[in-house]
């Protein structure tokens, strides 16, 4: 497509990287085909042609409105539409840019901005959301009347279950610890750490690891996002000297982001070469899972019917490769048929807060196809479509790993 | 905009802002006002379609959920003459769905529901704004599928596929979407509801229906389409043949249906098309071929057998260097996928390009590619083409860059260049994407002025006042001569009848 970006914005890192993906684009319109938001509304501006080109007005000097601004946070950034660009347009690099850019011009209003903060500053940090997350079961019983929507959005406490004894004869992998998982469903990493202990592996979850930096990310503080992704380089650095072999991803949104810290920090002249050597070594768990020998875990299934939702970020984002599905069939679960597993469950990182009506719609549907083979249980391999789905889902809804305990040991039903 | 001759052809235009304000008010008193678009921001995502060389924003655009808004658009517009033009998914090559400054764009995609699946009569009956594939997904556990499937049809509308006859790489056993439809449902321009066709295999008087398909929305407003569906073939094979010469290519694919052979498609790539979707789709095209056919048969596994081995018996004595044979249905998804993807993959080796559409009869196929290839060392432009070559339409893609002065004026004159080598082939100017605006002025030269007056007399019976996307499809005589006097051709004067401005 052609571009005609102003010259304040042509000369910046951010301008000319735009330019170059918007270049790419054709306007064929293949991409509003798996788009999640295009499919609901079929309004050219809810899907990802429309959104690219009023990016494109803006970077050409057209005054955006919160109109513009509401359509780009309509996006689940879920990129189906990368999937299926047959022209490679980098759509998710050309959103973060826009958004940051339109932010700067269209000011949100007050209640937006204080929900934006919180997210940032109390939901990114695994010890304050810890914190809200025990005051908030604390007052459950008071979340009446207009909060008590708040409570379906919070999961039940897990029972925490104990990591495996540390095992220094072991090979060595590190674990992502996060924010929002350590609190909400910390069981999902010793569960992790108690399957690759058995075959011979040990994961470290450094302590000074922090959330990954998607949440500001995507609500248009890149800054701040790259200085996540540098203390969890730092973090991990000293492990991946002494022989870590990968950074396992237990929450396909977070392995989203550390795959791509080579691309966020390659003009950081510090970081750039470890940024890379970390987006290099980051694997997702089922991935490293599907490189070992499971045959040592046996026939768990034993049949039981599984509906699996493969996250957007394991699908679609470029790093991560996703092999949940071979490795349930192989513990001797049977997988239930699910109607277009391309699209996006409506969780999408902070969305399902930030735009709960479309949210809940994709939701819906999403639950309607995984409800529809009579699965058992739900599973996933992110923390939020986990949590969203489990809201409304009527049956459990967990990570995959869990299913792979020998069944004695795995969390009882709901 | 380049085209600027486009805002002529509505000239009745009268007097901008204060009207447009007057039919917002109009539409949004019978109309939800968030379906009523008229801020500049809103109406830039509109202002082109698949082909965004061509760009205007519209005066408004109305998103309507239910064919009584259809309706309603239609009468307010009616009674006011506004133009309308109707859109679907937007993915049209041609600027079919180009809007109009002092127009209504309608955008028909939130009809996007299938409606009804007939399995006894092997109907369905689907809102205009349902994606070709989308048929095809919603009766695969069937066993039937929606037969015409153009490249795009993971995207594209049904409503898009009638308005411009849509075609795709089974066309040529199974025939056009005007083949592969009964019924539609119409909104007039005055805003009547209308039902052209019927569930039967004929109807008496005239076929409209057959006039219907490939009206590109000149005629009516699409709202509800009943198409046929088809068993699923037992089994489907394909042949991927590699040729060092064009020219063979060319010929063996006159030998394979001189043959008696009906391939279910028949596509053939030269090297830059081959090189440029290798990369992207990685099909395992040879990369130094000079072209290449992909030629599937379907049917029962005996006939299928049969046919295959009969096609690589031509292409063998036609001087093949390579045939491969798809040994399941994932090889054939991957040989097809090069193909499928093609177009858009250009976006990876050049900024822009430019996608042409002629057909020529078969045994011209050779003669024409080489001329092509002369025309592009002649205006200076790169070319890779893709195209069905069973029946003889051409799908060059000129590379540009629209950024730079010029390319996009040298690139249309190539355009206009390959038409006309066409037409000298005894072929015509488009085969599947429609006239749009982009080849509007070849319509010139494909049609003299009386066949012209003919088109638009029956336009008039439709729409007297001239309001369904006016200045597409079918030129004005007016236009024809200016465009005659700007592009004389080895000395002969289209249209030498009429007066020259």
């Amino acid at each position: 497509m052609q571009t005609s970006i102003i010259p304040q914005l042509r000369d910046t890192a951010d301008g000319q990287e735009a330019d170059r993906i918007l270049r790419a684009c054709t306007h064929c319109g293949f991409c509003t085909a798996t788009c999640p938001t295009y499919q609901l509304v079929g309004d050219e501006r809810d899907g990802p042609r429309g959104r690219i080109y009023m990016i494109k007005q803006v970077l050409e000097g057209e005054e955006p409105t919160e109109k513009t601004q509401r359509h780009l946070d309509r996006c689940l950034t879920c990129r189906a539409c990368e999937t299926t660009c047959p022209s490679g347009v980098e759509y998710a690099k050309l959103a973060d840019i826009g958004r940051e850019l339109v932010d700067q011009k269209v000011q949100r209003p007050l209640p937006q901005r204080v929900v934006r903060w919180l997210l940032r500053h109390i939901v990114a940090y695994r010890n304050r959301f810890g914190f809200v997350f025990a005051l908030g079961h604390f007052f459950k019983p008071l979340l009446v009347g207009p909060l008590a929507p708040l409570r379906q959005k919070m999961p039940p406490k897990q029972e925490r279950i104990d990591w495996p004894q540390a095992d220094n004869t072991q090979r060595t992998m590190l674990v992502h610890d996060g924010c929002v998982q350590p609190v909400a469903a910390p069981n999902t990493n010793a569960h992790a750490a108690r399957i690759l202990s058995k075959l011979g592996v040990r994961l470290i979850a450094p302590k000074a690891s922090g959330c990954c930096g998607a949440l500001s990310q995507h609500l248009s503080h890149r800054e701040e996002a790259l200085d996540f992704a540098r203390a969890n380089i730092d973090a991990w650095w000293p492990h991946i000297e002494a022989g870590a072999e990968a950074i396992v991803i237990t929450a396909s949104g977070c392995g989203a982001s550390v795959a791509e810290y080579g691309y966020m920090l390659r003009n950081d002249p510090v970081y750039a070469d470890k940024a890379a050597r970390v987006s290099e070594l980051t694997r997702d768990l089922s991935d490293v899972l599907a490189q070992e020998d499971l045959t040592s875990l046996g026939d768990i299934g034993d049949g039981r019917k599984v509906a699996y939702h493969p996250p957007c970020t394991l699908q679609n984002a470029p790093g991560l490769h996703d092999n949940v599905a071979e490795i349930l069939t192989q513990a001797g679960y049977q997988l239930t048929h699910v109607q277009d597993p391309h699209l996006c469950c409506g969780s999408a990182g902070t969305y399902s807060i930030l735009q709960p009506t479309m949210a809940n719609e994709l939701r819906d549907n999403k639950l309607a196809s995984l409800n529809a083979g009579a699965p058992d249980v739900i599973v996933t391999a992110n923390i939020g479509c986990q949590l969203h789905l489990e809201a409304a889902a009527g049956i459990p809804v967990r990570h995959w790993i869990e299913l792979l305990e020998p069944r004695m040991a795995q969390p009882a039903a709901a | 905009m380049a085209h600027a001759d486009l805002a002529a052809s509505t000239e009745q235009a009268l007097g901008g802002a204060p009207r447009k304000q007057q039919l917002i008010e109009r539409l949004t008193a019978e109309l939800p006002a968030d379906i009523v678009l008229h801020a500049d921001e809103d109406l830039r995502p509109f202002e082109c379609d698949g082909l965004s060389a061509y760009r205007q924003v519209p005066m408004i655009v109305v998103l309507p959920s239910t064919i009584a808004q259809v309706q309603t658009t239609m009468r307010i517009c009616h009674d006011n003459d506004v133009p309308v033009v109707a859109r679907g998914a937007g993915t049209g090559l041609s600027g079919g769905a180009l809007p109009l400054d002092d127009g209504v764009l309608l955008s028909l995609a939130k009809f996007n529901r299938i409606l009804d699946i007939d399995t006894d009569n092997r109907r369905a009956t689907v809102q205009p704004g349902v994606r070709n594939l989308a048929i095809s997904e919603a009766v695969s556990h069937l066993g039937l599928y929606y037969a015409p499937d153009p490249s795009s049809q993971i995207a594209c509308s049904i409503g898009g596929n009638v308005a411009e006859n849509s075609g795709g790489v089974h066309c040529l056993k199974y025939g056009l979407t005007t083949h592969n439809i009964v019924q539609i449902e119409i909104v007039t321009v005055e805003g009547e509801r209308l039902t052209i066709g019927s569930s039967a295999l004929d109807s008496p008087g005239f076929d409209l229906l057959a006039l219907m398909t490939g009206s590109e929305g000149l005629l009516g407003v699409i709202v509800e389409v009943t198409v046929k569906l088809l068993a699923k073939p037992e089994l489907a094979r394909v042949a991927l043949v590699a040729f060092d010469d064009v020219r063979k290519a060319g010929d063996a694919v006159a030998a394979i249906i001189q043959a008696g052979i009906v391939p279910a498609g028949l596509e053939m790539l030269d090297n830059p098309a081959i090189v440029a979707t290798e990369e992207f789709v990685h099909a395992g095209y040879p990369k130094d071929a000079a072209a290449i056919l992909l030629c599937e048969v379907d049917g029962t596994e005996a006939e299928v057998e049969e046919d295959i081995e009969r096609v690589r018996e031509v292409v063998e004595r036609e001087g093949a260097t390579e045939v491969r044979i798809s040994r399941d249905d994932g090889e054939r998804a991957l040989f097809w996928a090069g193909r499928k993807a093609a177009f858009p993959a250009m976006g990876r080796i050049s900024p822009d390009y430019y996608c042409m559409d002629g057909t020529i009869p078969r045994k011209a196929l050779a003669e024409v590619l080489i001329g092509i290839g002369e025309l592009s060392e002649e205006y200076g432009q790169r070319v890779a083409n893709v195209f069905h070559a069973g029946d003889g339409n051409l799908h060059p893609l000129i590379l540009y860059d629209a950024n730079q002065e010029g390319e996009l004026e040298r690139t249309e004159a190539f355009g206009g260049a390959i038409c006309r080598l066409c037409l000298e082939h005894g072929g015509s100017i488009t085969g599947e994407h429609g006239v749009g605006v982009e080849k509007i002025d070849q319509m010139c030269v494909q049609f003299p002025s009386a066949e012209l007056t003919q088109f638009h007399a029956v336009k008039e019976a439709f729409d007297p006042k001239g309001l369904l996307n006016p200045g597409k499809a079918v030129p004005t005589l007016h236009r024809c001569a200016e465009f005659g006097a700007m592009h004389v051709h080895n000395g002969e004067l289209p249209h030498p009848e009429l007066e020259r401005l």
